[in-house]
């Protein structure tokens, strides 16, 4: 392992900003936040960086790592520094830019308020009491951090920055995660198609592959929202068969 | 050191490149342009030779999957450079498995990426700025056909389960007074690979493991739903190598064509092994 490192940081904000070399000093185990934390005590103070948990756990240290989003407290300095000992680390690029690598990401609070939250009919009992084989589903969603690394990385967002007609990865799998549950009311279908945007998302899978967290988001989420939706709006047959027994019960 | 100042980004996001990957991101989409434009030139010419797609000689039954079934139907035209000429069956055969690769969830990553650039690869920018603003994704004509994945399904299985006969006739020989006897030749193995590996590949579909149990909400409900879990567990367990399966399931039909072409045109000889 390399006694030193050089981090390349993007030092700046939204109007502007230069990368700049500093030299850390590696340690085993030493991960990029730690590099970054290094800089802030021993050679800038003024470097800004969002952080909390240092586990990979509370999702506020993402960042581009060599140009791939990732969490800078899961990420190895020895797994990323090239031939020359150089690391590149920039702020997520889908959001607007406060400073350094701090990104304003609270479009992705504003689009979870738009979701309803899980609707229950009165005339369950309370508590609910549920089957493992019924809730094992969406466990996997549940795991989700959000630390907004798949909307960083999803191009319907980055690239051609749709945030005005689809919510993104994120919240197709809490969609996925209210509309497979077995207690759930709701019909999001609607949601799904016209304001949430399913139709822009070609499963091209770049959200499962960032996903800190091995949430398979395309497989076991968007990709089954796809289908209730082809077969709610697409299925020519069972939209027939809708149309002469009648839309069923949820 | 390099300085950027805000230029094209939107809403004041950083003012960087958008994408600054040095690691050869690539190589994939490359290996599939050039995989899948070999199989698909592969692929047209051989539905246009209309030949050498049966092998009979010394007892053997291989029926190429390309022209499989063998249908009592001729069609021709009259093409005004080359006169008249059939319709190779293998046109209209073809179409019922191309549509389910087309649209199946696994290639529309694949080709998405490699051919459309959309994108290119995970944090890559789509390199045609002008079509940023226009992308559609799979909202309109044509690819919100898409959405009818499940029933180039019902086509596949249907033409998965023909493949499964022409593998058993591959195994039953006919002898020089007419009768049929079980037999092995390197082909009938070449025949069970295929069909197993088409097999895996149609049955981890995505479609097929919302039909059979992920549509529902609550499996403990009835003992229909328990039954449909226990089956979309096990399509789910297929459905996580979906991609391996859709890649090997390519390449064996691929040779399996090869192999009764090349039997059949006497580029070489089957040898029998039982």
């Amino acid at each position: 392992m390399r006694d030193k490192v050089t981090i390349r940081l993007f030092r700046g904000n939204a109007n502007g900003g230069t990368e700049t070399d500093y030299e850390v000093t590696t340690f085993p185990g030493m991960v990029v936040l730690d590099a970054i934390h290094q800089i802030q005590g021993t050679q800038d103070s003024t470097v800004a960086c969002r952080w909390n948990c240092k586990a990979a756990k509370c999702g506020s240290c993402s960042a581009e790592i060599n140009g791939r989003p990732r969490l800078m407290c899961k990420s190895h300095v020895e797994d990323f520094a090239d031939s020359n000992g150089l690391i590149r680390v920039h702020p997520l690029k889908t959001f607007p830019l406060i400073k350094d690598l701090v990104t304003d990401v609270s479009i992705n609070y504003r689009t979870a308020e738009k979701i309803p939250p899980l609707t229950v009919s009165e005339d369950i009992p309370r508590p609910f009491k549920m089957q493992q084989i019924d809730v094992e589903r969406i466990q996997e969603f549940r795991k989700c951090i959000e630390c907004f690394l798949c909307q960083d990385v999803c191009h319907v967002l980055r690239d051609h920055n749709r945030k005005d007609g689809y919510f993104g990865p994120r919240f197709m799998i809490k969609i996925a995660a209210l509309s497979m549950h077995p207690l759930d009311t709701g019909n999001r279908l609607r949601q799904l198609k016209e304001e949430g945007g399913i139709g822009y998302c070609n499963i091209t899978k770049c959200c499962e592959e960032v996903c800190p967290e091995h949430i398979h988001l395309t497989d076991n989420g968007i990709i089954p929202l796809k289908e209730r939706v082809a077969d709610y709006y697409y299925d020519p047959l069972k939209i027939l068969i809708r149309k002469i027994v009648g839309p069923k019960k949820k | 050191m390099a300085s950027y100042s805000a230029n094209s980004r939107e809403e004041g996001r950083a003012p960087l490149p958008m994408e600054n990957r040095e690691l050869d991101w690539w190589l994939m989409p490359l290996l599939t342009v050039v995989v899948l434009t070999l199989f698909g030139v592969y692929t047209t010419f051989r539905a246009f030779e209309n030949n050498y797609y049966l092998y009979t000689k010394n007892g053997a039954n291989y029926l190429s999957p390309f022209y499989s079934p063998l249908l009592p139907i001729a069609w021709s035209l009259h093409l005004p450079l080359f006169g008249l000429k059939m319709v190779s069956p293998a046109i209209y055969i073809l179409i019922f498995p191309l549509a389910f690769r087309l649209t199946c969830y696994y290639y529309r990553k694949a080709y998405y990426r490699s051919f459309f650039w959309d994108p290119p690869a995970c944090a890559v920018a789509e390199p045609r700025a002008d079509a940023r603003m226009k992308y559609t994704g799979e909202r309109k004509f044509p690819f919100i056909l898409q959405n009818l994945h499940r029933y180039a399904f019902y086509a596949a299985v249907v033409i998965v389960i023909i493949l499964w006969k022409d593998t058993v006739d591959a195994f039953i020989w006919t002898g020089p007074d007419g009768s049929h006897h079980f037999g092995i030749g390197v082909g009938s193995i070449v025949f069970l690979v295929n069909i197993i590996l088409l097999s895996l590949y149609t049955f981890s579909c995505h479609s097929w493991r919302h039909l059979i149990g992920g549509k529902h909400n609550c499996y403990s409900c009835s003992c229909v739903t328990r039954s449909s879990y226990g089956i979309w567990k096990k399509v789910s367990f297929l459905n996580h190598n979906h991609a391996l399966w859709a890649w090997v399931s390519m390449l064996s039909v691929w040779f399996t064509d090869f192999y009764v072409m090349a039997v059949a045109s006497g580029m070489f000889k089957d040898i029998r092994i039982l």
